[in-house]
């Protein structure tokens, strides 16, 4: 009887773990070809039956996406539109969150409705006036005029206010008590307590400004300030005959973004969560 | 006494405004002022030719693009998108949160392959499985998937293709959604149960699913909307086509901007940015609604 349990019991964590590895085999396969074939010449990628492993890795895709693809050029705009906007959402976040949780003045719950209005406003709705306005500022195909537009969130002010709430009253009149001025309450006080918030927030913004796609798309013209994601599809479109540098373009475009996410997960999951699971 | 108590109290205001600005400066010139626009821009009638002035038609152009048929085929196509999406990608997102909320040793690594698709752009998905699908160098048609037309130009494969990327890139992170939901389940829920001699399917549906329903309510929403903006899928795999089977709601509005049906007609794409926003904010109401009411902890 006991021996016939433990049988079961050994079986069922087999079948667990086999599901779990077919499982796993389905989800990563796209990425795994897309490694594979990253590394094989054009002959090879198109060879019946397919290679599934590289016997013979050709390196120089890599090289070819990353100079005459121009994926570097292509990163280095993506480095600086994603940090410029994830800088500024999070300081402006912080500053409305402040006003809204630490201050009084009339007109606050309007103001705050008026935030969380902007929640209900998709970009794509305000793609076309965007476009003139850029324009009309002379920011068409610039790094302003990438950034710009999405230096403030509703989403993040919400975020951050509702950790400024969490913050202790004590806390707040004591530092009052010293001398504290709002600047350095904010700033010593404040901010350490709701870092779990912002640090949500600053993953949140750096992977959505880094995936943008339609903004950048209109608002640029050439490579100088195409972002990885419009030059991944420019260098598809240019290297039919070398589907093996498309491939590598691909990898490129995905080893910044799964290293911040190795190292900031649990960020992304608390800002996930945030909306959706009550505590 | 209390002239200082009211300077003090209008300087507190006067900082809680000067800290808004910067983000309402934001909002203002980016979201309010656009979103506006869209209305007044709908008024007018672009000319066929550059150059020529605009002329004031009043309602009679909304009229004219909500009850045309390339409109009522392009909603007609995100909405079959939407249907195609969702489910799929919430069913396949709960049997890997399922499958791998468990304790077993090395579980680590199933959950972080799992959620890989996170790392993944919907640009990066979208050009690894064009070339998949590509009938000389892809690999489906060698598994024995090559209808002719090849998949990507065929009308009545095009959008479940697109469809399919989107359920892969946005797996990773439905299944962290997901994920979280679960581990909030109290476990002695399921312990109790399991002294009354509940079986794994009764405690599946019974516990997991009510108890998951507000995560699973928000992946539906959520899910939705997105399913209701995509966009850069269908702008590298399909372009919107073959004849338009993939012209998608944005992908109408971007067509319009970007003149691919002749000269750019912002008065068009104004009309159809506000049916793209009357929708999004049609499911954000039923989401609060719902929230609202909190059926999901009904019985």
């Amino acid at each position: 009887m006991r021996a016939d349990s433990r049988a079961g019991h050994r079986l069922r964590k087999f079948g667990s773990y086999a599901i779990l590895t077919v499982l796993a085999f389905v989800v990563l396969f796209p990425i795994y070809i897309t490694v594979v074939n990253s590394l094989l010449r054009p002959v090879d990628i198109a060879a019946r039956p397919p290679v599934f492993f590289p016997l013979h890795p050709k390196w120089s895709s890599y090289a070819d996406a990353w100079n005459g693809g121009h994926m570097s050029k292509y990163l280095v705009n993506s480095f600086i539109v994603t940090i410029a906007i994830t800088v500024g959402q999070v300081f402006t976040a912080i500053l409305a969150g402040y006003a809204f949780a630490f201050l009084e003045f009339p007109f606050k719950r309007t103001l705050f409705a008026v935030f969380l209005a902007t929640l209900m406003v998709p970009f794509e709705v305000t793609v076309v006036t965007n476009l003139d306005t850029v324009r009309a500022l002379g920011w068409f195909n610039t790094y302003q005029g990438l950034a710009v537009p999405f230096l403030a969130t509703g989403f993040g002010a919400f975020l951050v206010r509702q950790a400024f709430l969490q913050v202790p009253p004590d806390l707040s009149d004591a530092a009052a008590l010293d001398g504290y001025g709002h600047w350095r309450f904010m700033t010593r006080v404040a901010v350490p307590l709701a870092r779990p918030a912002v640090a949500a927030l600053t993953v949140f913004g750096f992977l959505g400004a880094w995936n943008q796609f339609l903004w950048p798309l209109l608002a640029t013209k050439d490579d100088q300030l195409r972002t990885v994601q419009i030059g991944l599809k420019t260098l598809r479109q240019t290297s039919l005959n070398d589907v093996n540098v498309t491939f590598a373009g691909a990898v490129i475009a995905v080893i910044p973004i799964a290293i911040i996410l190795l190292l900031f997960q649990k960020h992304l999951v608390r800002g996930l969560t945030a909306g959706a699971v009550k505590g | 006494m209390t002239s200082s108590r009211t300077r003090r109290r209008q300087r507190e205001a006067a900082l809680g405004y000067l800290m808004l600005l910067p983000a309402l400066v934001i909002f203002v010139v980016f979201i309010f002022y656009p979103f506006l626009r869209n209305f007044q821009l709908g008024f007018y009638l672009n000319p066929p030719f550059p150059n020529l002035p605009k002329r004031w038609v009043g309602f009679d152009q909304y009229r004219d693009i909500l009850s045309s048929a390339s409109f009522i085929s392009s909603l007609k196509t995100t909405i079959a998108f939407a249907f195609m999406t969702v489910p799929a990608g919430i069913g396949l997102g709960l049997a890997l949160a399922v499958t791998a909320n468990r304790k077993l040793r090395g579980i680590g690594v199933y959950r972080a392959i799992f959620s890989s698709t996170v790392a993944t752009s919907v640009a990066v998905a979208a050009v690894i499985f064009s070339l998949m699908f590509n009938p000389i160098v892809g690999l489906l048609p060698w598994m024995g998937i090559s209808p002719t037309p090849p998949i990507i130009e065929n009308p009545d494969l095009a959008l479940a293709a697109v469809a399919l990327v989107t359920v892969w890139q946005t797996l990773g992170l439905t299944f962290i959604l997901l994920s979280a939901g679960l581990q909030a389940i109290p476990e002695d829920l399921y312990e109790a149960a399991q002294v009354d001699g509940a079986g794994g399917t009764t405690r599946f549906w019974r516990i997991t699913i009510p108890m998951l329903s507000p995560t699973l309510f928000f992946a539906v929403v959520i899910g939705s909307i997105h399913a209701f903006q995509s966009f850069g899928q269908i702008d590298i795999i399909t372009s919107g086509g073959p004849f338009k089977h993939t012209n998608v709601l944005t992908y109408s509005i971007y067509g319009e901007l970007n003149g691919t049906n002749g000269p750019p007609n912002p008065g068009k794409a104004a009309v159809l940015a506000i049916a793209l926003f009357a929708i999004t904010l049609g499911l954000t109401a039923v989401q609060m609604r719902v929230l609202e009411r909190r059926v999901h902890y009904a019985r």
